[in-house]
């Protein structure tokens, strides 16, 4: 689907991307970096946009260089900022879109019905922008970039803004542009929790050089861990202490870390989680020891911990499969 | 993605799933066309909110209204000929004019920068010179429906009139040239004015002033030089606001009687009248330059 070769792109004062080189096939890759780290540069690049410093890069065997407007006909783009026109509504933004794509007026109709719907708008599509949700113009400039009934989408940051639901939905609707679908999607985040749980492929790039580039159930049997809150009781007047010792009884691996700035830091355990056994001896644990469970969630990895994990190894460079 | 096999008499609604589109993708031609029409038809408020009909639509008939007038006046009076030339009718109405492309060039290109819309364009096949092409077009075409709607009523009229058929068409035609110049002159400056600014208002207000401030001052030291007797500066002032540069064409070569003070005197002749004709097609090529460049920073 896309491929770059020792990929550059330098301004005056930035090098944005650093000797790029990646292979990314069908299915859903996940762009993952820090803001600033380089993502909308290559997604520019991508679109034959903006030309590459040096190196090369394909887009469905296509060279953006050269074919920038055939790339751009069969690749759809969601853009990171808000981009829709409030005062009409999603099926004239949509249908107009499609046209710009190179639809003839009725099949641009029709694509713009189908999206919609496939996206959840419903009733609500043909009233004007400017009174929808975030939520809701997330799904009509997601169905602006599907209903040409592209190849591969480009998705700079879809989750931007969403509450933890909306985000939910999002990431759901673009596992479904796949696998439902057909097309492929490369998505973009800074987040990795949230794309691992979507993505079949991820890649971390961090001052426009690769870091890391793997399929996403590596990441996660490294990185998932629990975060565990308990209450204190007459019995045992530190909860957390007492539960600590009991978990690492039982065999189970916790981290030391604590997280810094969150309320309440302090009575947070994190225990890592070997599978779904994990959780039942948790709570197992807890009720054994009469202690009230504040909560148990999955924590949400940051880019940051790829960083602690790699930050020791030489950078290299792993193609995709 | 298949539907299961139907019997007749069970009805129900399957979801279909997704369909894939295999029909025809008609690529970088068509999008600047489409482009060209929902610009050209956002100009009038069609397709848009029934708010943003409202003043295009007010603004066109208080456009032909006035010709409706002279041709009724023709018909009853059996006039020998119409009040009003058709080359003077967009130079008398040049107010209206002026609102009109206030109000639309910065619908037509602030909109789409302010609410960021263009990035999107540019990840469709089309490129800048397209959205440009596009964008430019359907403005100066805006206006020649405008201004050569009224010029249609008159030739009507003129026939209905019974005037003198060979005669009204080549002042007809002549109209149509001088508002098709204008339409292209007006439409590059109010785009320009109105790219430079996200800002809807300021897009309207720097329209406004350049148009309407612009002749004020010409028609103003016109009138000065007239007064002192410097015949010779008059001409040469015209070039100085658009108004004024498409009466000296006009005057010069399409047979208009001339708005200037001083009259016939104070025209410009040939020579002077091609300065005018250059001055016109520099600015015109100089619109298209600076919306082209204006554009080169904006994708994505």
């Amino acid at each position: 689907m896309i491929a770059t070769e020792s990929l550059s792109k330098r301004f005056p004062r930035v090098t944005a991307l650093d000797r790029l080189s990646l292979d990314i096939g069908p299915g859903v890759t996940g762009l993952v970096g820090a803001n600033g780290a380089g993502k909308s540069t290559m997604i520019k690049i991508l679109l034959g946009l903006s030309p590459a410093t040096e190196g090369r890069a394909e887009v469905l065997g296509l060279d953006v260089a050269t074919s920038g407007a055939q790339i751009r006909e069969r690749v759809g783009y969601m853009p990171e900022h808000d981009c829709l026109p409030p005062d009409v509504s999603a099926t004239e933004f949509v249908v107009h879109m499609a046209r710009m794509s190179g639809l003839p007026a009725t099949a641009a109709r029709e694509r713009t019905a189908d999206t919609l719907r496939h996206v959840g708008l419903y009733e609500e599509r043909y009233r004007p922008i400017g009174g929808y949700s975030t939520g809701m113009k997330q799904r009509v400039k997601l169905a602006q970039a599907l209903v040409h009934d592209p190849q591969l989408v480009l998705l700079d940051e879809p989750t931007n803004g969403l509450d933890p639901v909306g985000r939910d939905e999002m990431l759901g609707l673009i596992r479904r542009v796949w696998t439902e679908f057909g097309i492929s999607v490369l998505v973009t985040s800074h987040l990795l929790g949230e794309l691992e749980r979507t993505c079949d492929h991820v890649v971390v790039i961090d001052g426009g050089r690769l870091l890391r580039s793997s399929s996403t159930s590596d990441f996660t049997q490294i990185t998932t861990t629990l975060a565990v809150e308990v209450t204190d009781s007459d019995t045992h007047p530190d909860g957390t202490a007492t539960l600590r010792a009991a978990l690492a009884a039982a065999g189970v691996t916790l981290h030391e870390g604590v997280e810094d700035g969150l309320p309440g830091a302090g009575h947070i355990l994190l225990v890592e989680a070997a599978g779904e056994e994990t959780y039942d001896l948790v709570r197992d644990t807890v009720a054994d020891l009469g202690l009230g469970l504040v909560r148990m969630e999955q924590r949400r990895h940051h880019i940051a911990e790829v960083f602690r994990a790699e930050g020791s190894q030489e950078q290299q460079e792993v193609p995709t499969r | 993605m298949s539907s299961p096999a139907q019997t007749p008499e069970t009805t129900r609604i399957h979801n279909i799933g997704y369909r894939n589109y295999d029909g025809p993708r008609l690529g970088r031609a068509y999008a600047r066309r489409a482009l060209f029409s929902q610009s050209l038809r956002g100009a009038y408020g069609l397709g848009r909110s029934a708010k943003s009909k409202v003043l295009p639509m007010i603004l066109f008939a208080v456009m032909c209204v006035p010709a409706l007038i002279i041709v009724a006046v023709a018909v009853v009076t059996k006039a020998p000929k119409l009040a009003i030339e058709y080359t003077q009718y967009a130079i008398y109405l040049q107010l209206v004019i002026a609102i009109y492309l206030a109000a639309q060039a910065p619908q037509s290109v602030s909109r789409d920068l302010r609410f960021r819309t263009v990035p999107l364009y540019f990840s469709r096949p089309i490129d800048r010179v397209d959205y440009v092409l596009a964008k430019y077009g359907a403005m100066a075409s805006a206006l020649f429906i405008l201004t050569a709607a009224p010029l249609l009523i008159l030739f009507i009229g003129s026939l209905l009139a019974k005037l003198d058929f060979a005669t009204q068409s080549k002042l007809f035609g002549q109209g149509l040239v001088s508002v098709a110049l204008l339409s292209l002159l007006f439409g590059g400056i109010g785009l320009v004015m109105a790219a430079l600014t996200p800002r809807r208002g300021f897009g309207v207000a720097a329209v406004i002033a350049v148009m309407v401030i612009s002749y004020g001052a010409v028609s103003t030291l016109q009138g000065i030089a007239y007064g002192t007797d410097n015949v010779d500066a008059i001409k040469w002032m015209g070039l100085f606001s658009p108004v004024t540069l498409i009466d000296g064409v006009q005057t010069a070569f399409l047979g208009a009687p001339t708005a200037f003070p001083g009259g016939a005197a104070a025209a410009p002749g040939a020579g002077a009248g091609a300065v005018y004709v250059l001055v016109v097609l520099a600015l015109i090529a100089g619109s298209y330059g600076v919306l082209m460049r204006r554009y080169r920073k904006v994708g994505l």
